[in-house]
């Protein structure tokens, strides 16, 4: 596979005659590359001579892909999934895309900062395609908000993933979320979510082991769809209360991208990301007799039960009501499956689809008809760049941009397999699905590394993009939101009898994590009765006396029981 | 007696003969002659009178002949020599009024005896000296349920200024003839203590039927017992947890999975308070600190989607426990339109829209006056969207919101002035018990919204089938409790805090002018209310007990039920490789049994359906429903050892 780069010497490319693709439009241009960077794109370039041209022959030049969810170091149990760095980039190129962004996935309890550390060296060393990171945050407490912090300031990380499953193990609660989400919101980052309830699931899981279920099916029915929904509810209402902008990853059902779209239609800012699972297949297979292959597709939240769900959120995505597409490749081989073959809840969790995401966008969706090619370029590549602060640099065809660039073949097609993938698992949850349209060739970093089915991918060529936070994408919205401030109504004092009460509360609704009365820290109301809009009933024979500020009226005037007559 | 049953609107076009017993008809039949005789008058009259045989043109034909008056005569004289001498026997005929149920309305006369309805039809027999009231055409309705109060509920060593007789005074002069009140034990408390001490209270005081709702607290075992004998022993059927008040009442998740489970066992209707306690305490917290302390942070603290969010979680949780579900208070329109979207999908969820949610916003929580504010502070608070009201009023009149309380719960402006400094700490209630069915009947009857029979369904007979009291309770039928109203359409009154029954200072819906209000109201056989007279006795009020399992709600949730049997899919052992691994972090490890509750499964390769690679057919067809016989043995399967990738 490796072979020496013959365009090692120049790096200079120039794409002739091909139809370049962006989100907004498609023009018949030539790109000229150089340096790794879109230098020219036009018609007529002047370029230097000695420079290698690629005849695209009207076929689509397209920005590379980018993956936003991949785990291709999330250990389970002590194993690391099958496709590390190195092989999960290759599939990624393979697959016509040119940038993942990987998930930290610290175990609770670690440090956040020493879980990215590896990562970002691991990756470092293996990626054969330009990554970034994002950063699950597996617990809440003061010295996550410092790492936050840190990462988000030094480290280029913009994005960080909640779980509101895994219960006792990466779940935080409403509180916590509430926490976590302003917390995030101040930073400037995007808070992704890991949408189901845990207690819920931790429930059935019980229930259904007791019923002595154990297999793959266990997994889905211990996981009903409602419960994702439910969740991205939840998360949703979360997110809008305190004003940060929520990215649902894997949403694998209808109702919970109905739910998506119905918040993003009452103005809630909030993203969903089907991955290529949920858009190709289902969860019938969790039925299959064949315990390996039932297995395999053992993902969270499941692939839907419901056979019609892939269509759906293929319109959703074309709709724009779901935004990008992700893999959530993470591939465990067979005999890691197989941790759980007494107890569905161990299965290792995790389906391949890097590889084959953007074909088979391209197949269910723009070859059915329901988006176009300036769509398919949004979900696959665009609209993940401006979602996590990469565009232009990323996800677009143009002058100084990366040069990450497909040139995209509408007409090819392919079956699915395991034994042609690149991903290092030996079972293909799409095995034997024909797929229109693939990558022709594929250029990173200006590199050619992919063409005609053959993979000339570099070890280690991939580097770290950071990432800014305060996306522009999610936070416009958020910003101006935050200018609307919230006034109380300006009162006179109540000055009408009190009840005394016990000194043991009763209906207190204590905040959180002030237990301190939050009353004492604030300034104490004005009494100022000049400005008071305070009035007892009717004409008072003092109506006319000017009060003192700081009178303390101990019988009110007109008798104490005027205040139960109607003003 | 049961009348046939119509669709509604149906009627009208039917002749009298085939409509049903007790009709307009003005020639009642003559006994007359032999079986084989002519039918006197037969050959007279070869015209019909199509007029005469149509009910409603009967009908008003016959309103125009007579006063609109309720006129209430006891007899006297011959008749009362010849009849038994106990006076005091409450027997009441109520003649010529249109009885209206939750399915059809018709014209017919009622015999009330020993608190029961003993008969309804033309021409009754009924003893001499009995009470007669003249309906006059008027409407007579069985009397309305109120499924939500708060009557003498206890708050901080003080109780709610309407207890149980004053309460139910004002239920009565709303036309409202049964309560069911909500036993709050405090947290850690003995949930039958509670109970005992709300029964002793009403035993005492009531002046009408009442019932209980008990609410759960806090779950642990002993409290699992209690609730068990509660259903068993004590005629409870409902039981409301909170979603809401951290750390008091709120109750998590996982609590809530199990108290579902645990209810739709014993036949148990769960009630929800739905709000999310975690972010409101959140919010509390921070309006606090913005120097927001009146009454409009109440409701900043509680926006209504956090109301809607925990409708949501607790449908999804209701639906995975197969438990019915009633969300108490339903305030605004999102919340409303969740419960109808569920119910959309077949969930068995009912909601309870109130009083105040059905007359009046939130805006008033920026009154300036603050004792006025803080009267309208209730939770989950009064939407701040004026077209709320309305639009929970359309749902009401389609069904999709089922049944009306007033979650009455009153308290002085001084006890509201707990919270003068501090709107978390002003005491949660609104007035409404009194209000209920005439706000109803302006607000969705006289606009055309709703028929007459779904005004009676809302306001009473629907809370009846919910609470497994139906038919005696919310029906006027032979053997049914004497519990109904006429009700005066026609008469208009405005709302006011110094005309009304409670003993709060201030009414939320001051000022209102509302059509339809109760012209007499017969409770246990009683006139309790005639032309706004009201003549009570505290104490009468029984306890009605509830059983267990309503077919209102428990019918679905049976069948669904024995649908719902999960099956395994019995496959071969998997012999292959399996990956070293260190079970010193969990998988997603289960919640209270924290041992490994799987079972060795069986080692029958004969039984079983493992196969390599083969017939992918085979593998392709989901085996995931539920009902297949699964005992089949599948071919001859042979000694399957898993080595490696076998795609299939």
């Amino acid at each position: 596979m490796q072979q020496s780069n013959p365009e090692g010497v120049s790096e200079r490319l120039l794409i002739k005659g091909g139809r370049v693709v962006n989100d907004d439009q498609s023009i018949y241009a030539d790109v000229y590359i150089e340096d790794g960077l879109i230098k020219q794109v036009g018609e007529n370039l002047v370029v230097p001579a000695g420079v290698k041209v690629i005849e695209a022959n009207g076929r689509m030049v397209i920005p590379g892909g980018i993956d936003v969810n991949t785990c291709l170091m999330k250990s389970h149990l002590g194993t690391q999934p099958a496709d590390d760095f190195l092989q999960g980039t290759k599939a990624a190129l393979a697959g016509g895309t040119t940038m993942i962004i990987d998930h930290v996935t610290p175990e609770p309890g670690q440090s956040l900062l020493e879980a990215f550390e590896r990562w970002q060296e691991a990756a470092d060393k293996k990626a054969c395609c330009d990554y970034s990171l994002h950063v699950d945050v597996p617990q809440w407490d003061e010295t996550v908000k410092e790492e936050l912090e840190l990462l988000v300031q030094d480290k280029g990380i913009n994005s960080f993933q909640v779980y509101m499953a895994y219960k006792d193990l990466y779940q935080l609660s409403d509180s916590q979320l509430y926490e976590a989400f302003s917390f995030l919101k101040q930073l400037g980052a995007v808070a992704l979510v890991h949408a189901e309830n845990g207690d819920v699931i931790a429930q059935e899981q019980t229930k259904i082991l007791r019923m002595g279920i154990t297999g793959p099916e266990g997994h889905a029915l211990s996981r009903p769809e409602e419960l994702e929904a439910e969740a991205v509810f939840r998360a949703i209402t979360l997110g809008n209360r305190v004003n940060c902008p929520v990215y649902i990853t894997k949403v694998m059902s209808k109702s919970a991208a109905d739910t998506i779209a119905q918040a993003r239609r009452r103005g809630c800012v909030v993203f969903g990301e089907p991955i290529t699972a949920s858009l190709v297949t289902d969860g019938s297979h969790y039925w299959n007799k064949n315990w390996a292959k039932a297995a395999a597709y053992v993902t969270s939240p499941p692939l839907s039960t419901d056979p019609t769900t892939p269509d759906h959120l293929n319109t959703l995505l074309a709709s724009g009501d779901l935004q990008v597409v992700g893999s959530a490749h993470c591939a465990y081989s067979t005999s890691q499956k197989a941790i759980g073959r007494e107890d569905f809840t161990l299965i290792p969790e995790g389906t391949n689809g890097v590889e084959e995401r953007m074909a088979f966008v391209w197949d269910k969706a723009a070859a059915m008809g329901k988006m176009d090619e300036n769509q398919f370029v949004a979900v696959t590549s665009t609209n993940a760049a401006k979602i996590f602060n990469l565009y232009p640099r990323k996800g677009r065809i143009a002058v100084g941009s990366d040069a990450d660039v497909v040139i995209w073949d509408p007409d090819s097609s392919k079956i699915i397999s395991a034994k042609l993938q690149q991903s290092a698992s030996e079972y293909n949850i799409f095995e034997g699905v024909e797929c229109r349209g693939g990558p022709a060739l594929v250029l990173s970093q200006g590199r050619v590394v992919y063409e005609e089915g053959q993979l000339q991918a570099q070890q280690g060529a991939g580097r770290f993009i950071p990432r800014k936070h305060f996306p522009d994408y999610a936070y416009q919205r958020i910003k101006i939101r935050d200018q609307v401030h919230k006034q109380g109504v300006t009162r006179g004092m109540y000055d009408g009898p009190v009840h005394d009460v016990f000194a043991t509360p009763k209906y207190v609704t204590p905040s959180p994590s002030a237990k301190t009365s939050p009353t004492s820290h604030q300034p104490p109301p004005i009494r100022n009765l000049h400005q008071s809009n305070f009035s007892l009933s009717g004409a008072q024979a003092d109506d006319f006396v000017p009060r003192r500020s700081g009178h303390r009226i101990v019988a009110p005037p007109g008798g104490r029981s005027n205040i139960t007559n109607l003003g | 007696m049961s009348p046939p049953c119509l669709p509604p609107g149906a009627e009208d076009d039917l002749p009298v003969y085939l409509a049903r017993p007790g009709t307009a008809d003005p020639v009642a039949r003559q006994k007359h002659g032999g079986l084989f005789c002519s039918v006197e008058g037969a050959f007279e009259s070869k015209t019909i009178d199509f007029d005469a045989l149509s009910i409603p043109r009967g009908a008003e034909r016959r309103r125009g002949d007579v006063s609109p008056r309720v006129e209430i005569r006891t007899s006297g004289g011959k008749e009362e020599l010849q009849n038994l001498p106990d006076e005091k026997s409450d027997r009441l005929l109520i003649k010529g009024g249109r009885i209206v149920n939750d399915d059809q309305s018709f014209h017919a006369d009622i015999y009330l005896e020993d608190g029961l309805i003993k008969q309804i039809g033309d021409n009754l027999i009924v003893p001499g000296g009995v009470k007669t009231v003249e309906a006059n055409g008027k409407m007579v309705i069985p009397g309305g349920i109120d499924i939500h109060t708060h009557f003498q509920m206890p708050y901080r060593g003080t109780t709610t200024v309407d207890d149980f007789a004053q309460g139910t005074k004002a239920a009565l002069a709303g036309g409202t003839t049964m309560i069911v009140d909500h036993v709050i034990p405090d947290p850690g408390c003995s949930l039958m203590e509670a109970y005992d001490q709300w029964r002793q209270w009403a035993d005492e005081k009531t002046c009408c039927d009442y019932s209980l709702h008990v609410d759960i607290t806090h779950w642990n075992d002993s409290v699992k017992q209690e609730v068990d004998s509660l259903i068993k022993e004590k005629g409870v059927n409902s039981f409301q947890v909170y979603m809401a008040y951290k750390d008091y009442y709120q109750m998590s998740n996982s609590e809530l999975y199990e108290v579902f489970s645990f209810l739709a066992e014993r036949g148990g209707i769960a009630e929800v308070h739905a709000e999310n306690g975690e972010i409101i305490a959140e919010e509390q917290a921070r309006m606090l600190q913005m120097g927001i302390t009146g009454p409009e942070g109440h409701v900043l603290s509680r926006p209504e989607e956090l109301e809607a969010e925990a409708v949501f979680r607790a449908i999804t949780i209701a639906s995975q426990t197969n438990c019915p579900l009633y969300v108490t208070r339903v305030m605004s329109k999102s919340a409303a339109d969740i419960i109808s979207q569920a119910r959309k999908k077949g969930n068995v969820v009912f909601g309870e829209p109130i009083t105040a949610s059905l007359g009046t916003d939130g805006t008033h929580y920026w009154s300036k006056n603050w004792a006025k504010a803080a009267s309208f502070v209730t939770s989950p608070p009064l939407s701040p969207d004026p077209t709320t009201p309305d639009y929970l009023n359309t749902l009401l009149s389609s069904g999709d919101l089922s049944v009306t309380g007033s979650a009455h719960c009153t308290f002085s402006v001084a006890q509201k002035a707990i919270g003068k400094d501090d709107f978390t700490q002003i005491p949660e209630g609104l007035n409404g018990v009194e209000e209920r069915m005439t706000l109803i009947w302006d607000k969705a009857v006289t606009t055309g919204k709703m028929d007459e029979n779904m005004f009676v369904a809302v306001t009473s007979t629907n809370a009846a089938k919910i609470l497994n009291l139906y038919p005696r309770k919310g029906r006027i039928a032979v053997g049914s409790d004497a519990d109904l109203v006429i009700w005066d359409t026609d008469s208009i009154r405005t709302i006011t805090a110094k005309t009304h029954n409670s003993a709060a200072e201030y009414n939320v819906f001051e000022g209102m002018e509302l059509r339809g209000a109760p012209q007499v109201v017969v409770c246990q056989g009683k006139i309790v209310l005639e032309d706004g007279n009201m003549h009570i006795i505290s104490g009468v009020g029984r306890f009605i007990p509830c059983s267990p399992f309503p077919d209102f709600a428990y019918k679905r949730i049976k069948a669904r039920k024995q649908l719902a049997v999960l099956r395994a899919v019995p496959r071969g052992m998997y012999d292959g490789p399996v990956s070293e691994f260190s079970l010193s972090r969990g998988g997603t490890p289960s919640a209270s049994a924290r041992t490994s509750p799987t079972k060795q499964p069986v080692r029958n390769l004969h039984q079983s359906g493992f196969s390599l690679a083969g017939n992918p057919a085979q593998c392709g067809e989901p085996s995931f429903l539920i009902r297949t016989p699964t005992t089949r043995p599948l071919g001859p399967s042979s000694k399957h050892v898993f080595t490696s990738a076998g795609h299939v």
